[in-house]
């Protein structure tokens, strides 16, 4: 493997210190108070249309500056992911545009139809108790298949069986009737194999960032800024723009430090109407703050699916064929709509599918009037893993096999290539996942205690199980990846960074710090990162998700950072024109072929600056296009006890160990991994949006209902990594940001499955969910 | 910033009286973890307190009085029960219930008085002071009077203070502890800031020889509109060796109990919780008493 | 309401600010006296965001009314730093740690790490999930949190038995210097 100086180093994180003394600043931290804010009033029906609106009362409340209804706002529609635009070369590749700033038409519960701008929140608040609505209401549709069957009207125009998406991958007919088989269902039906089939359920998990979503607004200069917690600067200001039909170029986002995001704030779900409510009253400034509760229920969680999967396997632990459908829950909007659950049933293939005779994976994605959905870490993926490792799980348990050994029989290879995805860009090309097995093993005591455990009675049983993961980086082939990037040299030598790539409390900052010394030949305490993007100054790239970062923007960023040794060495053999043979930049300072000390850096930095004959302020800007991707793979493995008569389970030790290709920062890289470790033993066990299936209302959107893991609830995480040098990645990495989140939950599953007998196909397995299994079978 | 309408910081007791009888929409705040919460709501949007979280002197502590009665002031922290000495001393099981409630830093806002006079069946300590037969002493402009703790729930959230009476003594007397070791016992779905599915505490006291059941206290949280005792199940093991005891309780216990079908848990779960929580409770209580199980 | 006046001190040092009478004490630190490291994550008591010490005892403030400060010492991260510069042991611990991460929830655990500290005794593991199980982080997954933690009680309070010691006339400087020569030892 190439060696490197700064990449991989363990460096301490260039936020650390502004985070522990309470420097660093968030975006509510930096308004300037006391300002105007905004409220919003939500619709108390799940499904129909505001007929009228009586704002009288509430205008009248003292406080209150302005009331604006769903009657009051433009027409335009706009959409609101956090996608690439395209150019109109590519029009047909762009988001469908289906949200208003307020809408009359009542789509889901607690629809936003009108805002109040105020001096303070509580006049905000009473005026939002004194407007009168009249509604005309419609039955609400939750279940997707139910809504496939048409609803009157659709929940989107122009949809009568409100599927947004529908993609079907199956092995060629050809192949098929060459095997004698008229389709993948005969093939997994046939009875030379064990069959194995299931329904499954995986239920909305919400981001639950500890800050909430918050924007502010003002007009100055004859622009309009907006200040907010983004993950995607440079789409929000897009997005505002379309939404408000002005000029992108009269729009300033800027986006500081944010406490988290995984994807919710991957949406522009607010930051427009803040926008609007702004002009419409002066531009002054204005905020807008979500509650906690509005988080649950008004910005995007992960879709909810429903699975059907089979599969067909031989005697000798082959995989013969297997087929997946899915049906995923969009909600009223369409948000990030079909690639999420295009993700989940990719995943399924791409994880098995090395040595099977036919594979059939379908997809749709509906509208319902459930609360909208959409990226939530790891994109569609756990939920696809998790039907892949049900069924793994069941196959291995009923055949009394070991569930490594047959797992690792079928795992993907290097070699592999996804005959279904465009151009055959996806490809497993470095391979970590053997080695990162046999670790896990290790780690756990898989076969000691796969003994141990295996002849268990008793209410309190014991159990181990196993899980496998695969993830592909970033968006291409299927959308477009760029991203640009600025450097330039101080006086002193040293350097400001500036990404358009975002800090969200990934560590990206200190990771594109190190790989911009790199490229340069200098230590990463020479790197100030400009950690703010305001899109007026910072370059161009679309933000942080799909774990893209690291991948894509850091390739701009090694790109920018070699144009600048470049220009660096080349000022110096201007400056040195006897200087011997090639030159050098080590050691921050230029060195000729012979071994001599030209000139130190900061010297030379001087005169760039201030030479009487020539200067140049070298600023070197670093771009990449990538068309390429790597896939990620790796394993949990984790120890459960499970109280059958309380219905308890608890997770005693988990291990993941994944490849992540090479580690930037390994420490970094092990945060990463703890975070995901633990939302995915939340979403195994207790995360779940409950949604009233009658009103389609959010029952439980608060924080104490809504079950985020303590730090009582989660055990000592241990996390370890096999690295592969990735051809692709600029400095031999793959991605790190979402994969954690992949399989410990499927883990839990099979370590429960193991320790009990019973087989969960809902998750989160929650206490009400296992009481319900082991009832039914007899446990209790 | 929540929206009320006036906050008056009573000076004493009788000053918090007085501004209650003064203003009739004037409701009391303690700790402020479900007035405030409920004010934020809208529930009690326009709220007139009337605080009482300054009067340390007159509501707060836990103390031993002469005739062995256990006396703690209304306004004393969750986390002040827990680590009191003389709570510890007397009281364990109740020290142990508040160490449940939210998270370390709610259990240094919220007070016990304000989890009595908030009166959740999902309340930590209710089932606990409802096992100890707790004396709750109420003040208003008219006097003061004591209600034991068994005719205090009126039903959900509901008790029979009136609005304009301030909680000012939580007793429990020695005859109600003394000789007896319990258990609480609190499921969740988390370990921590949680709001219990199902809230349990048992409290025995054992024969000479610690292998019997002389009597027991079993109460439940969630399991019904209120907290409440399960009389029938006291009165089927009362006698009865532990084991035995240990044994019957359970479906006795879910005769007792009514707990309802919720979004939360349903009420199949819920009885399967009281089955097995009296069981453990009663076991673990005895345990403490010195049984050997 | 009419506005009233709180006198308390902040960070050591009094303070005389004029507020309203709704705010809760969050509203009244953020707002009036530019403590943003007081964060807002729910209002209602349940994330930990808005911890600060209050006599010494870490207190949710978002249920806190500022009415309630009066005469009240009240630490907040801003405070921690010896007045050259130097982080305080807690600080610094999960700066070394790897504690944080997009930082948000991290100067509410910070104040339970000080009150751990400021105890003068040692915890262990599981005594300091306890404690900060009124926090909720999303990013940690708490191991890294636990581990700053651990070593900070420990580079203070590690050799000294349970009450002891009064925590605050420790010289946190020369205990960070020594905890972190141990580390470079190892």
């Amino acid at each position: 493997m190439e060696k490197y100086r700064e990449v991989g180093r363990q460096v301490k994180r260039v936020d650390a210190r502004d985070k522990v003394t309470g420097r660093a600043m968030f975006t509510d931290d930096l308004c300037p108070k006391p300002c105007l804010v905004a409220k919003i009033l939500h619709s108390t029906i799940g499904n129909g249309r505001v007929i009228s609106m009586d704002v009288t009362q509430a205008k009248v409340v003292p406080g209150v500056v302005g009331v604006f209804t769903c009657f009051d706002v433009p027409k335009t529609t706009f959409p609101v992911a956090g996608h690439p635009w395209y150019a109109a070369s590519a029009a047909a590749k762009r988001d469908v545009a289906d949200r208003r700033l307020l809408d009359d038409r009542v789509r889901i519960y607690g629809d936003n139809i009108a805002a109040v701008v105020a001096e303070d929140e509580v006049a905000a608040n009473r005026a939002l108790r004194k407007i009168k609505v009249e509604y005309e209401e419609y039955p609400v549709t939750y279940d997707p298949r139910e809504a496939m069957r048409g609803t009157n009207p659709p929940v989107q125009e122009g949809k009568p069986d409100n599927v947004v998406g529908h993609t079907l991958a199956v092995t060629p007919e050809d192949r098929l009737r060459a095997m004698g088989y008229s389709s993948v269902e005969d093939a997994v039906r046939d009875p030379r194999y064990h069959h194995f089939a299931f329904h499954a359920f995986t239920g909305e998990q919400s981001q639950a960032h500890i800050e909430v979503c918050v924007s502010y607004c003002y007009e100055e200069n004859g622009k309009l800024t907006c200040v907010s917690s983004t993950q995607i600067p440079h789409i929000c200001r897009r997005i505002i723009g379309q939404a408000l039909g002005i000029p992108w170029g009269s729009v300033r986002v800027i986006k500081p430090y944010i406490g988290g995001g995984f994807g919710t704030k991957q949406d522009i779900h607010f930051e427009p109407l803040n926008a609007w409510l702004c002009h419409q009253v002066g531009g002054r400034c204005v905020k807008l703050e979500l509650s906690r509760e509005e988080c649950f229920w008004d910005t995007s969680g992960r879709q909810p699916k429903d699975f059907e999967a089979e599969a067909s396997v031989g005697d000798d632990m082959r995989l013969h064929a297997r087929s997946i459908k899915a049906w995923s829950n969009t909600g009223g909007y369409i948000h990030h709509g079909h690639a999420l659950v295009l993700n989940s049933v990719n995943t399924f293939r791409w994880l098995y599918h090395t040595q099977e005779d036919a594979i059939r994976c379908e997809a749709w994605t509906v509208h319902t009037n459930g609360p909208h959905t959409g990226a939530m870490r790891a994109y569609g993926v756990p939920e696809g893993i998790w039907c892949a490792e049900c069924l793994m799980g069941d196959i291995a348990h009923d055949m009394g096999w070991d569930g490594v050994e047959f797992r690792m029989r079928n795992a993907i290879v290097p070699g592999y290539v996804d005959e279904f995805s465009p151009s055959n860009t996806i490809s497993y090309r470095t391979d970590g996942l053997r080695a990162c097995v046999e670790r896990g093993k290790r780690l756990i005591g898989w076969d000691e205690k796969r003994r141990e455990y295996a002849h268990q009675e008793g209410p309190i049983r014991r159990g181990v199980g196993v899980a496998l993961l695969v993830y592909k980086t970033a968006v291409a082939p299927f959308a477009l990846e760029t991203s640009n990037c600025q450097i330039t040299l101080n006086q002193d030598g040293t350097f400001q960074l500036q990404m358009g790539a975002t800090e969200i409390g990934q560590g990206a900052d200190t990771v594109f710090c190190q790989m911009a010394a790199e490229a340069i030949g200098v230590r990463t305490e020479d790197i100030h990162i400009v950690s703010t993007q305001d899109t007026d100054v910072a370059p161009y790239d679309p933000g942080a998700y799909a774990s893209r970062q690291t991948f894509v923007s850091g390739a701009a960023c090694k790109d920018a950072g070699q144009k600048m040794r470049e220009r660096i060495l080349e000022l110096a053999a201007r400056l040195y024109p006897d200087a011997q043979g090639g030159l050098d930049l080590r050691d921050h300072a230029v060195w000729d072929a012979a071994g001599n000390r030209l000139v130190d850096l900061p010297e030379l930095a001087l005169e760039a600056y201030y030479n009487l004959h020539r200067t140049d302020q070298i600023s070197t800007r670093g771009q990449a296009t990538v068309h390429q991707n790597a896939l990620v793979t790796g394993c949990t493995f984790c120890d459960v006890t499970v109280d059958v008569p309380l219905a308890q389970v608890t997770v005693n030790k988990i291990v993941s160990v994944q490849d992540n290709g090479r580690l930037m920062n390994p420490k970094l890289v092990e945060q990463q991994m703890h975070g995901g470790m633990a939302q995915s033993i939340g979403f195994a066990l207790s995360e779940e949006l409950l949604v009233d299936p009658k009103t389609g209302r959010v029952r439980n959107a608060t924080l104490l209902d809504y079950k985020v893991p303590t730090a009582m609830d989660v055990p000592e995480l241990i996390a370890e990594n096999v690295e592969t040098q990735d051809p692709m990645g600029p400095y031999g990495n793959k991605a790190v940001g979402e994969t954690p989140i992949i399989s410990p939950a499927p883990a839990i599953r099979d370590a429960i499955l193991n320790a009990t007998g019973v087989k969960f196909y809902e998750m989160p397995m929650t206490p009400q969910r296992l009481f319900e299994g082991f009832k039914r079978e007899g446990l209790i | 910033m929540y929206d009320i309408e006036s906050l008056y910081e009573a000076r004493s007791v009788d000053d918090a009286c007085r501004a209650l009888a003064d203003d009739p929409q004037a409701i009391v705040v303690a700790g402020g973890t479900d007035v405030l919460v409920k004010c934020r709501e809208g529930k009690l949007a326009g709220a007139h307190l009337v605080s009482v979280h300054n009067l340390t002197e007159e509501l707060c502590g836990v103390r031993l009085e002469q005739d062995g009665t256990v006396w703690i002031g209304p306004i004393t922290w969750f986390h002040g029960v827990t680590t009191s000495p003389v709570a510890q001393r007397a009281v364990q099981t109740l020290c142990d219930a508040c160490d449940t409630p939210g998270g370390p830093q709610l259990r240094v806002s919220g007070t016990i008085g304000g989890n009595v006079c908030n009166a959740a069946t999902s309340a930590d300590t209710a089932s606990t002071l409802l096992a100890y037969g707790a004396l709750l002493d109420v003040r208003s402009v008219r006097g003061t009077r004591t209600i034991p703790i068994g005719e205090w729930y009126t039903g959900p959230g509901s008790c029979v203070r009136e609005r304009d009476e301030v909680l000012v003594g939580i007793r429990i007397p020695r005859a109600s502890y003394e000789g007896w070791t319990g258990h609480y016992f609190k499921y969740g779905k988390r370990r921590a800031l949680e709001i219990a599915t199902m809230g349990c505490c048992c409290l025995v006291r054992l024969s000479a020889d610690k292998a019997r059941v002389d009597d027991i206290r079993l109460a439940f949280g969630v399991a019904a509109p209120t907290p409440i005792r399960a009389r029938g199940a006291e009165d089927g093991v009362r006698g009865l060796t532990v084991a035995d005891a240990a044994e019957k309780i359970g479906l006795l216990a879910q005769r007792d109990t009514n707990p309802r079908d919720s979004w939360r848990a349903s009420r199949e779960f819920r009885l399967q919780l009281i089955k097995e929580m009296s069981r453990r409770s009663l076991l673990e209580a005895a345990r403490r008493g010195g049984a050997d199980i | 309401m009419d506005m009233r006046i709180l006198k308390c001190t902040l960070n050591g040092r009094p303070v005389q600010v004029g507020y309203d009478p709704r705010e809760s004490l969050l509203d009244t630190l953020r707002d009036r006296l530019h403590m943003t490291s007081v964060k807002r994550g729910c209002e209602v008591g349940e994330c930990g965001a808005c911890t600060v010490l209050i006599d010494g005892v870490a207190t949710d403030t978002c249920l806190y009314l500022t009415d309630w400060a009066q005469g009240k010492d009240i630490v907040t991260v801003e405070g921690l730093q010896a007045p050259d510069g130097t982080l305080n042991p807690v600080q610094q611990a999960f700066v070394d740690e790897f504690a944080v991460q997009c930082g948000f929830c991290i100067p509410g655990i910070i104040m339970s790490a000080m009150e751990m500290v400021n105890s003068g005794r040692t915890y262990t593991r599981e005594e300091i999930r306890k404690n900060l199980s009124g926090y909720l982080c999303r990013c940690t997954g708490y191991m890294n949190v636990i581990n700053g933690v651990e070593k900070a009680v420990d580079i203070v309070n590690g050799h000294v038995g349970a009450g002891e010691q009064d925590a605050s006339d420790v010289d946190w400087s020369q205990r960070v210097k020594d905890g972190l020569e141990a580390d470079c030892a190892r």
